[in-house]
């Protein structure tokens, strides 16, 4: 047995084995940076206020959302009782932006969830196992590639039928291709990467490896470039719904109310934008949410 | 220090072959790597490593040096099995690697470890140094805590206070710091034989000193034999037992250390030794002992590959290549070169009336 020699180094901390201050964890880190940035916060308390918005909405709107009015449309603000005036069939315009973020939040986040997930997953895997592996997964993804986003949505939801259910599907094939190259681009930098070696030459197998090495080096940037995904994917799953293939009227939709309003344009222009400014509002600060979060996630600070 | 210092390390593997036995014998090896674009349709080979063989003996320091591009990385990487082999074999300890009866890669693993020339790109700069340190022990099924106490130990052992530096990021550290960590790290699953691949050749010359002082000191109470792989003749001559010179994949030279500094056999390594800045204005270097690039491994010169830069070179030397005399123990002193080949029919050969 050879440890336990003596060395000139100096071992006085061996005394106190009790390391007391900054024993934070990661995670812990990331928490406290965040909540030092005061941007993040007040957007993401935006965030968090629409998204309550969009569960709550039968207590919170003030109005049904699908109750007509001959009489009373395209009225402005605060006309009988409705804050933000009504719509072309005179409904409760506040009500319908309510409840319209229950399906524009479900149609921006869940098709970049299903995504990342999956296109994060490929990626990584093409860009940790390399040569053939890599081929094959890149080379279909750039099949999706070939199509402009937009044609390849309605496509896939033409094909499949219109609703919400394969609207997300649709989305989802649409997103996870770009996904999946920037998580395999960054995967294959890592790779290169000395440490990576190191750990293979301590003999860890490669799923522990991308677990303890890769997964935080790539996770960064997949997830700052999912985030900018979510205002897209609003805007496109607006633009399906707009096309028949996605949220059918009457339902409350800001991409489709924003389609619908189109028309009274020049009748009362404010009332047209307001899903618009909806969408606006909401995509900027998952934006600046992502960014936030980002930031903190970097330890070189 | 008291007397009840108890170690959390990892209980390093027993000598199984015992001391007369070289921990790791090289033979043959060999790894080319194919390239493309030479011509259309045309396939060459860099032969970056082409046939060496060597042994390690226990507890010895073996410098590897030569030009960049000579091999020696991919030499500490065919070692720890970190790219195939071409071909040959490597018995550590008695036993092949990778043979039905012999010791697996995994084990070999436990019992190799490397440090790597660029201190900076080797550690996670996502993790704190001390899970860095921790992965290794961790790894070879260790819990979280005891992977943490030997990380402790093991910064400890490096002369890195780890409540200081153990939850800082790679980035917080100095080159001369990550090092260290490097060092810690390669100790922590307490191998017999650590790899050195340019470990010191990007600090600067007083942490270099440190770092080698250490290096020295950790040696010699882990017991541990080094691959010492440096393009630094100083560095080599201050820490190795005995040198290994290659040249274009090739072994020219092996020897004791102060054999080959005072009296080296070969051309290429009294050309390699010329090079040396002196220190003596009266012994000044008046013009380079050898010009120009090595020739390129693709494409490598018949017979002796030195010859195209060899003073020496005669007609033999293009015809048949030299080979590596017969090593028997530590003290052992060879060259591949017609001169030291008895009846090799150059000119200047030994044993030539």
């Amino acid at each position: 047995m050879t440890q336990a020699v003596a060395t000139s180094i100096d071992t006085s901390w061996e005394a106190d084995p009790a390391p007391a201050a900054k024993t934070r964890t990661y995670w812990q880190s990331v928490l406290i940076r965040i909540f030092r940035d005061k941007a993040t916060l007040i957007f993401g308390t935006v965030v968090l206020a629409i998204v309550l918005l969009a569960i709550f909405a039968p207590l919170i709107a003030p109005f049904d959302p699908y109750k007509e009015s001959i009489i009373g449309r395209l009225k402005p603000f605060g006309w009988r009782g409705h804050p933000l005036g009504t719509d072309e069939l005179g409904r409760d315009m506040l009500s319908r932006l309510i409840y319209g973020a229950r399906s524009s939040l479900l149609m921006g986040m869940v098709p970049v969830l299903v995504a990342t997930l999956v296109g994060g997953t490929l990626g990584v895997i093409g860009g940790f196992a390399g040569k053939r592996v890599n081929t094959a997964i890149m080379r279909t993804m750039d099949v999706f590639y070939a199509f402009p986003s937009v044609l390849l949505a309605v496509a896939i939801s033409g094909a499949m039928g219109g609703g919400m259910m394969n609207g997300m599907i649709a989305l989802s094939m649409v997103f996870t291709p770009a996904l999946c190259r920037i998580a395999e681009t960054a995967t294959a930098q890592v790779r290169s990467l000395d440490f990576i070696e190191a750990a293979r030459a301590t003999g860890a197998r490669p799923l522990t490896i991308i677990r303890h090495h890769v997964l935080g080096n790539v996770l960064g940037p997949v997830f700052i470039y999912a985030s900018s995904l979510v205002s897209v994917s609003i805007l496109l799953a607006s633009g399906l719904s707009f096309l028949g293939l996605g949220v059918k009227p009457p339902e409350p939709d800001w991409g489709l109310m924003l389609s619908t309003l189109r028309q009274s344009l020049y009748v009362n222009p404010i009332i047209c934008a307001m899903p618009g400014a909806a969408i606006f509002v909401t995509s900027i600060c998952f934006n600046l949410v992502s960014d936030g979060i980002r930031s903190a996630m970097d330890v070189r600070q | 220090m008291s007397g009840v210092f108890q170690s959390a390390a990892m209980a390093p593997l027993e000598d199984r072959g015992g001391a007369a036995q070289p921990l790791l014998i090289a033979r043959d090896l060999v790894r080319h790597f194919k390239v493309k674009g030479v011509g259309l349709g045309e396939e060459a080979a860099v032969r970056a490593v082409d046939g060496v063989s060597f042994s390690l003996f226990k507890g010895e320091t073996l410098g590897v040096v030569g030009e960049s591009g000579c091999g020696k990385s991919t030499l500490a990487r065919l070692v720890m099995h970190l790219i195939q082999l071409g071909s040959g074999e490597l018995i550590f300890d008695g036993e092949g690697v990778g043979a039905p009866d012999g010791v697996s890669v995994d084990d070999l693993r436990r019992q190799v470890q490397m440090v790597f020339q660029d201190s900076a790109s080797s550690l996670n700069p996502r993790m704190p140094i001390r899970d860095s340190v921790a992965f290794g022990p961790y790894v070879h099924g260790k819990s979280k805590e005891e992977s943490r106490r030997i990380a402790r130990e093991m910064l400890g052992r490096v002369g890195l206070n780890p409540d200081l530096f153990g939850p800082r990021y790679p980035h917080e550290l100095s080159g001369g710091q990550k090092q260290r960590v490097n060092i810690a790290r390669a100790l922590a699953i307490s191998p017999r034989m650590v790899i050195l691949d340019e470990a010191v050749s990007a600090l600067d010359k007083s942490v270099e000193a440190q770092v080698l002082n250490l290096l020295r000191e950790l040696r010699r109470s882990f017991n541990l034999t080094y691959l010492f792989i440096s393009h630094d003749l100083n560095v080599v001559q201050y820490i190795s037992d005995r040198v290994l010179v290659m040249y274009l994949g090739q072994v020219v030279e092996l020897g004791p250390v102060d054999d080959i500094f005072s009296r080296p056999l070969h051309p290429y390594t009294r050309a390699l030794l010329g090079s040396r800045s002196s220190m003596d204005p009266a012994n000044r270097i008046e013009e380079p002992p050898i010009t120009g690039d090595p020739p390129s491994p693709i494409d490598p010169p018949s017979g002796c590959r030195f010859r195209t830069r060899c003073p020496h070179a005669e007609a033999v030397c293009e015809l048949t290549m030299p080979r590596l005399g017969q090593w028997l123990n530590r003290d052992s002193h060879v060259a591949a070169c017609h001169m030291h080949e008895p009846g090799s029919g150059h000119t200047l050969a030994v044993g030539n009336a």
